[in-house]
């Protein structure tokens, strides 16, 4: 049994992963996820892009839980359901970018502005093995992971 | 030019969890607007019908589903799909036909019949469609989105739960005396309070239900206003379809991201912001002439955001202008004095339609029991998926 992505081509793995978007050839914007056919900035004719690893950091814009299990297509992982909170992230690249909070965290641990910092772990397991996704993990000791 | 056209009737069939096929409350409402503008169905050249919708979904019904019920009178049909913003799209559209003198006189209807729990994506798999992937890889819910702008007003604001549950205690209260509403009782702060969490910091009593309910406006030239003896019709003064303005940088259901402002700065106005500001100019009326707003209250804490969007107050004093009383029923300018959705849950094709209901009956001085004394002008405002602006201005 192998780990895979939940989504091919989102996000890269390893000891730093990175959500995996793409920058305009043309004006330089950046889109995630991935554009590849016609850049959305309105005043560019761009149809060529660069796949770009986005910033691995970024600073919460806000943030919730699902107290209740959300109705499919998700897959729980666990039954009983286990709550997990959600973060919005603002990342250098003047975007903000949604993702699960890491397990272990909850919205005690977060508050708009904080650090926060991208991995990836299980999302859920199939017939096929376990799938991965990108989650974004409070950097609650600065200096400690910034080594990495 | 004036842009302006006649509400000569609207109607609506009472809001609640009735079981029954959509085109029933719509046929209802569609009837009683007629009625309350005393139009006969058969003068009726145009008939803009809202589709229901299931999360985004299109596609369950058009405008000649409810023109055919009604009794199939060789009117001109238009559908609109504007999500939430379904009713103002449609009743723009009737407008525009109105205006151009292609069409007198028009119905405009939408009506919904909703599940059960959480609004979720249609069955299969598309991994191609952020709706549906939104909840595959992140369980990222509607209240979970709205619960992301309530958290923001509290750590940028100092909003707080015994606020956002405020407005559903101020919303619930104006909603007794609505006939048309699902909810009409009254909640206190600790009804609120110890409902359960849904997604922090909202509790359930903080995020409107969905519901089944039907909506219905007559709309018709001056001209036609004049020759059928109404001098001073209600009028629509400005109606707001807008898109947002790239880039959009507030997080947006159903998406995972927002627009980068890496090489183009942020527009001057937020999307929302952009939404009542259109009407206004439109209308050549600013937010200092509003009587009454009916505002899209999905959640608590969202209704507070509109109170900033729509201009009734500044970024982040929105909590004041509630805790002051002015946005409740005898305060400076009530907000959501139908009750909101907080009594209604939402039908989605129907709503942005019902908001134009309460506000004709507030302008005709026809809100019983929950009367905005001396209203002359209203500003409805939503948004719907997808980037659908909504907002009508209306006066008398």
């Amino acid at each position: 049994m192998s780990t895979l992505p939940a989504i091919e081509g989102w996000f890269t793995g390893g000891q730093s992963p990175a959500l995996l978007g793409s920058r305009c050839t043309s004006c330089g914007t950046v889109f995630f996820p991935r554009l590849t056919s016609f850049c959305r900035n309105p005043v560019c004719a761009g149809t060529d892009f660069d796949e770009v690893e986005m910033s691995r950091r970024g600073t919460v814009w806000s943030y919730t839980d699902a107290r209740y299990q959300p109705p499919p297509p998700y897959l729980p992982r666990t039954d009983p359901y286990v709550p997990f909170a959600l973060c919005a992230v603002e990342l250098p690249e003047g975007i903000v970018v949604l993702g699960q909070v890491a397990d272990g965290y909850g919205v005690d641990d977060l508050r708009v502005g904080a650090e926060v910092e991208l991995v990836v772990e299980p999302l859920y397991s199939d017939e096929t093995g376990e799938r991965s996704i990108w989650r974004w993990k409070p950097v609650t000791e600065l200096g400690e992971e910034a080594d990495r | 030019m004036s842009h302006d056209v006649a509400v000569l009737g609207v109607g609506m069939h009472p809001w609640g969890k009735w079981g029954r096929p959509f085109v029933e409350y719509g046929v209802h409402a569609a009837r009683e607007a007629l009625r309350d503008a005393d139009v006969d169905w058969a003068e009726v050249d145009l008939v803009v019908g809202g589709e229901t919708i299931r999360n985004g979904y299109a596609g369950y019904v058009a405008g000649a589903t409810f023109a055919q019920a009604l009794g199939w009178n060789g009117a001109r049909v238009a559908t609109s799909y504007a999500a939430c913003a379904t009713g103002a799209q449609a009743l723009d559209t009737a407008r525009a036909r109105i205006l151009s003198g292609l069409s007198e006189v028009a119905v405009v209807v939408g009506a919904d019949t909703t599940p059960k729990g959480f609004l979720a994506p249609n069955a299969g798999e598309r991994w191609d469609d952020p709706d549906w992937l939104r909840f595959r890889l992140l369980g990222m819910t509607n209240p979970a989105y709205f619960a992301l702008y309530a958290r923001r007003r509290m750590d940028l604001y100092g909003a707080t739960v015994e606020d956002f549950a405020a407005v559903k205690v101020k919303n619930a209260a104006a909603g007794l005396a609505n006939p048309n509403a699902r909810y009409r009782k009254a909640v206190s702060t600790d009804d609120v309070l110890s409902s359960a969490v849904v997604a922090d910091p909202l509790h359930l009593l903080d995020i409107c239900a969905t519901s089944d309910g039907g909506a219905a406006v007559v709309l018709s030239s001056m001209e036609y206003a004049r020759r059928h003896g109404i001098a001073s019709p209600v009028r629509v003064r400005g109606i707001s379809t807008v898109t947002p303005s790239f880039p959009q940088t507030v997080i947006e259901m159903p998406n995972f991201s927002t627009d980068s402002t890496a090489t183009v700065p942020a527009p001057d106005l937020t999307f929302k912001e952009s939404i009542a500001y259109a009407a206004y100019e439109e209308a050549g009326i600013g937010p200092e002439d509003v009587s009454l707003a009916e505002v899209y209250d999905l959640s608590t804490a969202l209704e507070l955001d509109w109170y900033e969007d729509i201009g009734l107050c500044k970024r982040g004093e929105a909590e004041q202008l509630l805790r002051a009383g002015d946005t409740s029923l005898g305060g400076r300018v009530p907000v959501n004095p139908s009750g909101g959705l907080a009594c209604f849950g939402e039908a989605v094709p129907a709503q942005a339609l019902a908001q134009v209901c309460e506000v004709a009956w507030q302008l005709r001085g026809q809100a019983e029991g929950r009367q905005v004394e001396g209203a002359r002008v209203g500003i409805t405002a939503n948004q719907g998926l997808f980037g659908h602006g909504s907002s009508v201005l209306l006066s008398v």
